[in-house]
């Protein structure tokens, strides 16, 4: 998996593909969200993509992305030589170049050996553009195989405590314990997403800005998502939220998704909406 | 104060300053943490029962400090020594 290039790293993903992990430590910020999101926002932008759920025993990104009742294999599966990738992958109904590897329901979290995981991402690494995959939480050893490989992190982020420095140590481990750095490699390209962003909050000091979490990390910044009730909406009927072209959240992610590749697009839903006259009346 | 003071001057009152604060002073610690190398605690138990043969010392009288610089690292040992001759054995 060499075709590191820091100018046009889409340019190189011609012979190999680009690995990407979504990581946090801590759970529930809204990595799975994520996953599918960029997955399906890169896919329609015409790239061959696989998105792979590293959380074993918590299956759920086959949920958000509405394809659970086609799961026969999962990664394990794989990893074991139970079953090979093209009976394992899932294509998505909605667009032609994004494929879903799910994760095991039931098997114990070692079924993930370091060995197995190389040899699925280099025969994926093969035929796709990007490989996505959806860390599980926490910063044990299913959370350690899906950063282990990859070449660019984006660290999902809540505007909140914990959420922070547990990105923090996430940014450590990155730095210290993938293939990149055992073996003396340009380090992981390292993104910060914030997500569940409320503006209005914000504004009224109950809740860190994105300068806030940016000085404290000091990452660059490849999104804001804000808390949208969209989220729920699309999860509810699997449908991944980027494709959700209305709803704030929606379009967050498509920019995510833009810049991620390259584009320079302005920062979207950073401050509360204006409401018109009480707004103004309190803005002077 | 009127009532657009209020609105002003309560912003950088908010909770999320205090959050900032504690974050910063919290990933400046994890990251001090992070480079050390792992036998740090353990060099640090056996140079305290060595200085205990000579020297009545408690548990925190020997401090090892560990610095990343540029080109080297820096192990800083400090040893506080009982201030009385009366710690001698
Ligand atoms: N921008 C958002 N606005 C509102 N709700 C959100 C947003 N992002 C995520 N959520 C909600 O937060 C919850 C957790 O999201 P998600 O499953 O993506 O997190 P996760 O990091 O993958 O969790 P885990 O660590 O358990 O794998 C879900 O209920 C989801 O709908
Ligand atoms: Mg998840």
């Amino acid at each position: 998996m060499q075709g590191w290039a820091t100018d046009h790293p889409i340019l190189e993903a011609a012979t190999l593909a680009r690995i990407i992990v979504i990581t946090s430590g801590k759970g529930g910020v809204g990595k799975t969200t994520t996953s599918a999101a960029l997955a399906m926002g890169l896919a329609q932008r015409g790239h061959r993509t696989v998105v792979i759920d590293f959380d074993v025993g918590l299956r759920n990104l086959d949920l958000i992305m509405g394809c659970e009742r086609r799961v026969v294999y999962d990664f394990v599966n794989v990893i074991n030589q139970e079953a090979n990738l093209n009976q394992a992958l899932i294509r998505d109904k909605r667009c032609d170049n994004l494929y879903v590897l799910p994760a095991s329901q039931t098997r114990d979290k070692d079924a993930l050996t370091k060995e197995g995981v190389g040899r699925v991402l280099e025969e994926l690494a093969h035929g796709y553009d990007f490989i996505v995959c959806d860390s599980p939480a926490g910063i044990e050893h299913g959370a350690t195989m899906a950063m282990y490989y990859a070449d660019d992190a984006i660290v999902v982020t809540n505007p909140e405590v914990s959420s922070v420095r547990d990105s923090d140590r996430m940014l450590g481990i990155l730095s210290s314990k993938s293939r990149r750095a055992e073996s003396n490699e340009e380090p992981i390209r390292e993104f910060l997403l914030l997500t569940r962003y409320d503006p209005a909050r914000v504004e009224k000091g109950e809740m860190l800005s994105v300068d806030d979490v940016q000085e404290i990390l000091s990452l660059t910044l490849i999104g804001v998502i804000p808390e949208s009730k969209s989220v729920l909406t699309a999860s509810n009927s699997g449908v991944p939220v980027v494709l959700d072209r209305e709803s704030d959240a929606g379009k967050a992610y498509a920019d995510t998704v833009a810049r991620y590749l390259g584009d320079e697009v302005p920062h979207r839903f950073l401050q509360v909406e204006k409401k018109g006259f009480l707004k103004r009346f309190f803005r002077g | 104060m009127g009532l657009l003071d209020y609105f002003r001057s309560s912003r950088p009152k908010g909770s999320a300053n205090v959050a900032k604060e504690r974050l910063q002073i919290l990933v400046a610690h994890d990251r001090t943490q992070r480079g050390r190398p792992s036998y740090l605690p353990k060099l640090q138990q056996e140079i305290l029962e060595v200085i205990r043969k000579y020297v009545e010392v408690d548990m925190n009288a020997v401090s090892v400090k560990y610095e990343q610089e540029d080109s080297h690292e820096v192990l800083e040992l400090n040893i506080v020594l009982p201030d009385t001759a009366e710690g001698r054995i």
